[in-house]
């Protein structure tokens, strides 16, 4: 594949979800797709390991869903999409996945994100 | 002949869902938001529109990666909302205009856009969070509806002046339509926002409001930029501003700004609300 506009170009703290990305993430954003259904959402919590490996999941990304750990979800391919679907799974929201992405408290993140209104 | 009465900008975000279904919109975090509806409503109350064309994009409910449409377009009786994993009560289907959305597809694919047109079409909080703040007051959602989805998920994505041209095409597909209808535009999500990465919580007042004034008064100054360069001022998901200059490339080259409203934060996005009359 050659090289395009998408994979020259830095945005710092971005990752940016192109064909490379894409075919990385298949089967991790796959099964978070599939969470859409709560029988799934289920069928995850009652056997986490073996919900992975019915979705064919590397052994980087099955840590990074053993960690809870977006940043490293990302970097195996995730898409924020798909991941907020997961993170819907233990009750979290955009906010608590944004505190933990940026080493943040919520409450931190939450009062930098009013701040952003004050200039 | 259909006529477009004018377009609305609005943010999707779906924690404004959640608020609409508990009830919290006198509270002080979300007052200053919600606040800014009423003037809308009012204007569609004048207006009368009989059909509403969301432009919205899919984040993981109807498409997946499997299939990817750079855009799509509903052509079904209704749309259903459904379950998207984290909570959201789902909303009663949307009425659709199957006879509109056929001519509208017609039109659009002799106009050089190759739609992919979808018979059964779930729709996400993109499209649902924008129809309970336009509408969700009503005994009764007064429109019928039809969806037309942008790809903001997977690159490359369409770049802003495709979208732009796609508008355009959108509009003389409307107007040239049998339909005697009265269609408002409706472009949602926006505006600077950013929930992956390091980056995460990236809010850009100043590109922001630039954008707003640009939408009503110069939206052409608004394809100059690529992809890349909004996700760099306005943040990965700021990319939904393409949304909101499709909705204005339908309307007529003037608009009057009926009402506007711009608010930071609403969970962790800039909210904008735009209320643009088509001219005469």
């Amino acid at each position: 594949m050659s090289s395009t506009e998408t994979q020259t170009t830095e945005i710092p703290g971005t990752t940016i979800f192109d064909g490379v990305q894409a075919q990385k993430g298949y089967q991790l954003n796959k099964m978070c797709y599939s969470f859409n259904d709560a029988e799934c959402r289920e069928a995850f919590l009652a056997d986490e390991v073996a919900y992975c490996e019915k979705f064919g999941l590397t052994a980087e990304q099955r840590d990074a869903i053993k960690a809870r750990n977006v940043l490293q979800l990302i970097e195996a391919g995730g898409n924020i999409y798909y991941l907020a679907k997961f993170a819907g799974i233990f009750g979290l929201g955009v906010q608590d996945v944004g505190a933990q992405q940026t080493g943040m408290s919520v409450e931190d993140f939450k009062a930098m994100l009013i701040a952003a209104g004050d200039d | 002949m259909a006529q477009i009465v004018g377009g609305i900008t609005t943010s999707h975000i779906p924690a404004i869902g959640g608020a609409i279904s508990n009830g919290l919109q006198e509270e002080p975090y979300w007052k200053p938001f919600f606040d800014g509806y009423p003037p809308a409503h009012e204007w569609l109350d004048k207006v009368q529109p009989d059909v509403a064309v969301i432009i919205y994009n899919d984040h993981g409910l109807n498409f997946f990666l499997d299939k990817m449409p750079t855009f799509a377009i509903g052509a079904a009786a209704e749309y259903p909302n459904a379950d998207e994993g984290w909570g959201l009560k789902p909303l009663s289907p949307f009425p659709g205009d199957p006879d509109l959305s056929w001519e509208i597809i017609e039109s659009l694919v002799a106009d050089e856009f190759d739609m992919t047109t979808c018979q059964e079409m779930k729709v996400d909080h993109g499209f649902a969070v924008p129809m309970s703040l336009l509408w969700g007051h009503k005994d009764k959602i007064p429109v019928r509806t039809i969806p037309l989805a942008i790809n903001t998920v997977q690159y490359p994505l369409p770049s802003p002046a495709r979208c732009y041209k796609l508008g355009k095409a959108l509009g003389r597909a409307i107007e040239a339509s049998s339909s005697d209808a009265k269609v408002v535009i409706v472009g949602t999500g926006g505006l600077s926002h950013q929930l992956d990465g390091e980056r995460a919580g990236f809010i850009n007042k100043e590109f922001d409001l630039m954008c707003m004034d640009k939408i009503v008064n110069d939206p052409e100054a608004l394809t100059q930029y690529s992809m890349l360069d909004i996700v760099r001022n306005a943040g990965a998901q700021g990319s939904e501003l393409v949304l909101w200059l499709t909705m204005r490339a339908a309307l007529s080259e003037k608009v009057k700004k009926v009402h506007s409203n711009y608010h930071i934060p609403i969970s962790n996005t800039a909210s904008g609300l735009l209320v643009l009359e088509n001219a005469a």
